[in-house]
């Protein structure tokens, strides 16, 4: 077994690579029931835009999505992220609990996909929850099946990503199937957790009319569903790839504009949600 | 302040509290600190010129630089230089009395009033910073032809605690500093019996002093300018605006009575708050910084590209206000420098 390390001190928008080379392979990785050591990207202490208030995100590694727009490139193998235990970042955020809960945030655990490491994910909630601390998970829901009762207990609001309503554009933009993802949005619509869905809109990849409208459809009725939040395309991440040596398909995609954004978010609003 | 002067203050200069007509300081700007931390090294010769500034103490021998070594250095150093400070700031103010007695400022004030001599420090982050990367990383010195250590490679873990990140390891070596050497600076009288205070405030000779100072063992270049005030160097508060502020709350008031300063950028929020949420946001997060011993905050509110818009047509923005350490000044009329200097300095996305 690898030796835990400290808890990064670079930014989020660094690039990792091979910080762990014996890590398995994400794809045919199962955790421990315990939890106690996990593999992170990075950290940040200041984000309005991954839930309510200003939020800690912690980026866990490990996806198994694919997509083409990806901003975090270096996130989707666990042996790109550094290999630490949950209590030490469980003691780092205990750091910055009471501003953050005076500052009417909490803690968003992203990723890569955050259920990949699922235990790991649980028991740094459960250890957030125990501060008091709001918490939120950032997830595509491709792996939502594994989201037992248990886990979901400890979340307080789920950030779901829907990248397409449609089973071709989704394969063809992620690599995987759609159906776990919707199956996922049903599931937290019955129970009634608290949800935001979030939408990449890239251009010429998810901006189809028809592929807005059927996620906007498919949204609408569901009362557990806050928000409907937009997120537009940019390029910001594009360095990654290059240096990762890897085909980036979005090289010559334009980030969203305002223009194509309102009109997106229109769409939402007409069919009936809380759009932003 | 409250529990130091009382609830009758104001802020005087830039971050100075005072009792209202109770209070004069004698102003005193403030020492490179970085500088003195290259002194302690190469024996009190200077890293750009070569010259002996300092008395010759024993310069650092080795290849490596040692923390307990250099710590050592520092500490002797920084009493020579207290020492220099305070008797370089009782002539000038034993002159400027002699010559030129503020009668009618004094003639506002009560008759017996509380003299204070206000120190200062610039710096303090890329020392810290440097601090930290000696003892938690391996630095190789590079020393020129005449011995002179002129730069440094971390040639151990890269990734050495940085102030600015809420990170106690490099924090505590800040806060330890600062009591440090305003305990070196009340060794020694004052003119007129002035209580001793220190500020950790830059202004602008964050850029001036980087200007003259060569490259320090944090990976800094020479030339390059220091963070302002009590800011983390430009760019290392990589984790959030909420951990660099955490930071900066820790260092000891009782031992910078003059004032701390810390300066923030944003750029301004374009989604999902109205301004009126925004202002409540804003004003949240001065209550958190202030809660936990922050002592002042500049908060701009601006985006990087205005700025850099700026330089390049001063004429559209001819009001451009910003806050720089304690004051606010007209940003075309800063030198190119201070310009570009107020433009690397981390931008926050959000607070």
């Amino acid at each position: 077994m690898a030796t835990p390390q400290t808890l990064e001190s670079g930014s989020r928008y660094d690039l990792r690579a091979g910080l762990s080379p014996d890590a398995p392979d994400e794809s045919l990785f199962k955790d421990d029931k315990e939890g106690a050591f996990g593999y992170c990207h990075s950290y940040e202490t200041s984000s309005r835009y991954d839930g309510p208030g200003l939020r800690v995100v912690l980026f866990v590694s490990g996806c198994l999505l694919r997509c083409t727009y990806c901003h975090n490139p270096d996130t989707w193998h666990l042996k790109d992220g550094t290999y630490v235990s949950a209590q030490q970042v469980l003691d780092r955020l205990s750091s910055f609990a009471s501003a953050t809960k005076a500052l009417g945030g909490g803690l968003t655990i992203s990723g890569g996909e955050a259920m990949v490491q699922l235990a790991f994910t649980k028991r740094i909630f459960a250890g957030a929850k125990k501060m008091g601390l709001h918490t939120a998970i950032e997830t595509s829901g491709f792996l939502g099946d594994r989201a037992d009762a248990s886990f979901l207990s400890v979340v307080d609001l789920v950030l779901l990503d829907i990248k397409s309503s449609n089973p071709d554009t989704y394969r063809k933009v992620t690599g995987r199937d759609l159906a776990p993802t919707l199956r996922f949005a049903e599931r937290l619509a019955s129970i009634g957790k608290p949800t935001w869905v979030r939408f990449t809109l890239v251009p010429g990849w998810t901006d189809d009319p028809a592929n807005v409208e059927g996620i906007a459809k498919f949204v609408a009725p569901m009362k557990n569903v806050e928000w409907v939040e937009v997120q537009p395309f940019h390029q910001m991440g594009a360095f990654k790839w290059e240096a990762l040596k890897l085909e980036y398909k979005c090289a010559d995609t334009p980030a969203a504009s305002p223009e194509l954004t309102k009109r997106v978010i229109e769409q939402f609003r007409a069919a009936g949600c809380r759009a932003r | 302040m409250r529990p130091f002067w009382g609830d009758d203050y104001g802020i005087a200069c830039c971050v100075s509290a005072m009792r209202l007509g109770k209070q004069m300081q004698f102003f005193g700007a403030r020492v490179n600190l970085a500088k003195a931390l290259l002194y302690a090294i190469n024996g009190g010769r200077d890293e750009v010129s070569g010259d002996q500034v300092s008395p010759r103490t024993p310069a650092v021998t080795g290849d490596f630089l040692d923390y307990d070594d250099v710590m050592s250095k520092f500490d002797e150093t920084m009493e020579w230089l207290a020492r220099t400070y305070v008797h370089a700031m009782n002539c000038i103010h034993y002159m400027h009395d002699k010559y030129f007695y503020e009668r009618l400022e004094m003639a506002l004030h009560d008759r017996d009033i509380l003299r204070t001599m206000a120190f200062g420090i610039a710096g303090l982050s890329v020392v810290a910073d440097s601090l930290s990367a000696i003892k938690y990383g391996k630095l190789r010195v590079t020393r020129d032809e005449t011995g002179l250590i002129v730069d440094y490679q971390n040639e151990g873990n890269k990734a050495t605690p940085q102030f600015g990140n809420n990170d106690d390891r490099v924090d505590k070596i800040a806060s330890d500093i600062v009591t440090s050497f305003m305990g070196k600076i009340r060794k020694h009288p004052t003119y007129r019996n002035a209580v001793h205070t220190q500020s950790v405030l830059t202004i602008t000779s964050n850029v001036v002093y980087g200007k003259a100072t060569g490259n320090t063992p944090d990976g800094r270049r020479k030339g390059e300018p220091f963070g302002p005030g009590a800011n983390p160097m430009h760019g290392r508060d990589s984790h959030g605006w909420l951990a660099s502020c955490l930071s900066v709350a820790k260092l000891p008031y009782k031992d910078s009575q003059d004032g701390i300063s810390y300066t923030v950028s944003v750029a301004p929020q374009k989604a999902h708050m109205s301004e009126s949420q925004l202002v409540e946001e804003a004003t949240k997060a001065f209550d958190v910084f202030f809660d936990r011993g922050g002592f002042h905050m500049n908060l701009n509110v601006i985006d990087k590209e205005t700025l850099e818009d700026a330089i390049k047509n001063p004429d559209k923005y001819p009001q451009l206000t910003i806050r720089v350490s304690g004051y606010a000044v007209n940003f075309v009329r800063l030198t190119p420098e201070q310009q570009r200097d107020v433009i690397s300095r981390t931008f926050h996305g959000q607070i």
